[in-house]
């Protein structure tokens, strides 16, 4: 995690908060630094978490997370992370055909139909144990990416009932959190993926979006990254505070910074 | 990236990754040995394939592209487990040489190939591959390239555009006498027979296997895709790319080379119209392949037309896929081919998308406008100098030459633009300046001597500015 990030955010892993649905988007930059953010944020303050990983492999995630300070290996042996390895799990699912159900079998269809099967790998993975005490402190579900389902030839709308019903079931039943990332497409009209951001955008309590900066690649400022909190707890809070940094990624930390007033230029 | 290989043998390998990973975790030093050596019980030993080398950055290991400055500005390489994406250029000329380097890489370290392709025989592909330059042919056939190529004075000092001398300087060429990664490629000869039969490669040829029984129920994804998946799942598996074959001692690369996917002739209609009915099929091989390649010493150059795909969101999606993406651009029939900045070079090369593996950054190179050039015998890729640059080396900028062409029929009829008196003085004096920045000489009069260089003589003295520029003015 990044302790930066933490600042603006205002979290701490001894406090997280619960029931909230965060939102990562990205548009023409890559936000996938946000993604090992959360991930190890959650491990750091001991909640069970559930990682739909579906873009990369364990390994990658583990290698950065090992620089982040948590080590996945050790968490999935003592229960903590339930990893979902997309890419290895889709090539088990496409070439050996058994008929067990199994979370990626949309895979298999011609015209996929929904995201049931998902749901319910997500729904055992979350589930409280049977004896009643409480391991671990709330469950997470983490998704990365949503977009991709879609590429998948899910349609967005089954997506979309996929997170409503995750939501359903961790946010407010098990009083957990939900973290997905899906991209922003941007002038590329692609009217299924802004169809699942809008939608999204809606429900989510907390939306982090990253964007390249409008003026170009630049060695020293990596891109923009603007913080939305939707939906505040307290009525009598403002609605719809909104905070805009720029940031730099380095090898184990990312720095964030006011606009323009990046290090390099001061 | 290639140590998921061990995840992937089942769930007793997970101890040893962990005891793999606590160790590695002492002594953090051994992990800039290539990952390879995953897939042996326990410990991270340093097993090294030819043709490969571990990235500086992250011990990631990497494997040529067959061009040694693409490989620099990939960050010294196409990491293994990985895609590399060629978005062809419009008339898909310069496409196939990068598709043949990387095959002729393959060859000359010894990898095995599995070329694809609906439109032409592997075999074909495979005679029609370039001859490596070795060492001892390599200096002369480089000097004699280097010297009809102007060279650039390095050890000058720029005076105007002084920011530019502290960018890094594109990789020169030079001959690489014993390097193991990375060769040169003789374009205008052929690769020898022997090296082709020496070689172990698999085609796969889309029209020969058409009538074949498919094993998997189609699921969206269409005929050719699918034969081709499991040709490739197929290869892996049966000589042990992923792993799965304790016998092979011997671990090597394969390397996968798609041509033209997305085609029509894969059976693909993205190109054809914008609402097609199977959208989702090129995505879903492309997930599908990464699967595999991510889980095997494999490393895959897919080359495809995204200038005819009609639906920007599917070149969205598939950039989205791939790892590396790297984009041609050629000037054939473009106004830029009449450009006079450009007409050193054939093209524009982007490098669209590097991947994030195994880390938070990525070695993103700063230089950004690259052109291409295919000379005789090489394929280059320089920095395209732009106007400040030209004057400091002594190269008019483009707008002044044509005044300056002009300079009998400027005043007359004809050239509207410049008939104006204002544009008149400014012309000369323009011309007049630039003259001097080019050749250093001082003092010679052009036009009606009504301008006369207000400032005086010891300014332009031996071509170098020795005091404040005066003030370029008509004499009372």
């Amino acid at each position: 995690m990044f302790p930066e990030l933490n600042n603006l955010l205002n979290i701490t892993p001894d406090r997280a908060e619960q029931g909230k649905l965060t939102l990562l988007c990205d548009a023409k930059t890559d936000g996938s630094f946000l993604v090992h953010h959360f991930l190890s944020f959650y491990l750091k303050a001991n909640c069970k978490v559930c990682f739909v990983a579906l873009i990369q492999s364990f390994s990658h995630y583990n290698i950065v997370g090992q620089k982040l300070g948590v080590s996945l290996t050790s968490a999935r042996e003592r229960g903590q992370l339930v990893f979902l390895e997309g890419l290895k799990s889709s090539v088990d699912v496409f070439f050996q055909a058994n008929e067990e159900p199994h979370p990626l079998q949309f895979l298999r269809e011609a015209k996929p139909g929904n995201l049931q099967p998902l749901f319910e790998f997500v729904r055992e993975a979350l589930k409280p144990e049977e004896n009643g005490e409480a391991a671990w402190r709330c469950p997470v579900l983490l998704v990365d990416d949503l977009s991709l389902l879609l590429s998948l030839g899910v349609g967005a709308v089954a997506v979309l009932d996929f997170v409503h019903y995750c939501r359903a079931t961790v946010c407010w039943e098990l009083k957990g959190n939900m973290v997905v990332l899906v991209h922003d497409s941007g002038d590329a009209e692609d009217e299924e993926n802004d169809i699942l951001l809008n939608g999204l955008s809606h429900q989510s309590h907390l939306i982090l979006r990253t964007e390249g900066l409008a003026t170009g690649f630049c060695r020293d400022v990596h891109g923009q990254l603007r913080i939305l909190w939707r939906r505040p707890s307290q009525p009598t809070a403002p609605r719809d505070r909104s905070l805009t940094y720029q940031y730099k990624i380095q090898d184990k930390s990312v720095s964030f910074f006011a606009k323009g007033m990046s290090p390099a230029v001061l | 990236m290639a140590a998921a290989a061990t995840c992937g043998t089942g769930a007793g390998s997970t101890a040893s990754v962990a005891s793999a990973a606590s160790k590695s975790k002492v002594t953090s030093f051994q992990r800039r040995g290539p990952r390879a050596s995953g897939t042996d019980s326990g410990g991270l030993r340093l097993v090294s394939i030819a043709g490969t080398r571990p990235s500086v950055r992250n011990g990631q290991l990497l494997v040529s592209t067959g061009l040694p400055a693409l490989d620099q500005l990939l960050g010294g390489g196409l990491a293994v487990g990985t895609v590399l994406l060629i978005e062809e250029d419009k008339y898909n000329i310069y496409s196939p040489l990068l598709f043949k380097y990387f095959l002729a890489e393959g060859i000359i370290s010894g990898h095995t190939l599995l070329v694809a392709s609906a439109k032409e025989d592997p075999a074909d592909i495979l005679q029609e591959l370039p001859a490596p330059l070795l060492d001892d042919n390599c200096k002369k056939e480089l000097d004699e390239d280097v010297c009809n190529h102007k060279t650039p004075e390095s050890n000058v000092k720029m005076k105007i555009a002084w920011r530019y001398q502290l960018l890094p300087k594109m990789e020169q060429i030079g001959p690489v006498s014993s390097s193991r990664f990375g060769h040169y490629y003789d374009i205008s000869k052929r690769i020898p027979q022997e090296l082709i039969e020496a070689s172990n490669w698999h085609g796969f040829f889309l029209p020969e296997k058409r009538s074949s029984p498919l094993k998997v129920e189609s699921c969206s994804l269409t005929h050719g895709y699918l034969k081709l998946l499991q040709f490739i799942q197929n290869i892996i598996y049966e000589e042990g790319f992923d792993g799965s074959n304790p016998q092979k001692k011997k671990k090597n690369i394969l390397r996968i080379g798609i041509q033209n996917l997305g085609s029509p002739l894969w059976g693909d209609d993205i190109c054809c119209t914008e609402n097609c009915d199977n959208s989702h099929s090129l995505t879903k091989f492309l997930y599908l392949l990464r699967g595999l390649l991510r889980t095997s010493l494999s490393a895959c150059i897919i080359t495809m037309p995204t200038h005819l795909i009609q639906n920007k969101a599917i070149i969205a999606r598939v950039t989205n896929l791939s790892d590396t993406v790297v984009g041609l651009e050629s000037f054939i029939g473009s106004e830029r081919e009449t450009n006079p900045l450009y007409k050193d070079y054939h093209g524009l090369i982007h490098i669209r998308q590097i991947p994030r593996l195994n880390n938070l950054i990525c070695d993103e190179s700063d230089v950004k406008d690259l052109a291409f050039k295919l000379k005789r015998k090489l394929f280059t890729i320089e920095w395209v100098q732009d106007n400040y640059l030209r004057q400091e080396r002594n190269i008019y900028p483009p707008g002044f030459s044509y005044l300056l062409k002009q300079k009998d029929s400027a005043w007359g009829e004809g050239s509207l633009q410049h008939s104006t008196f204002l544009m008149s003085f400014l012309a000369k004096a323009t011309a007049f300046a630039s003259r001097l920045v080019r050749h250093g000489e001082p003092l010679k009069q052009t036009g009606s001597g009504r301008i006369r260089q207000a400032a005086g003589p010891r300014l332009w003295h031996d071509g170098r500015r020795q005091e404040a520029p005066g003030f370029l003015g008509i004499p009372p």
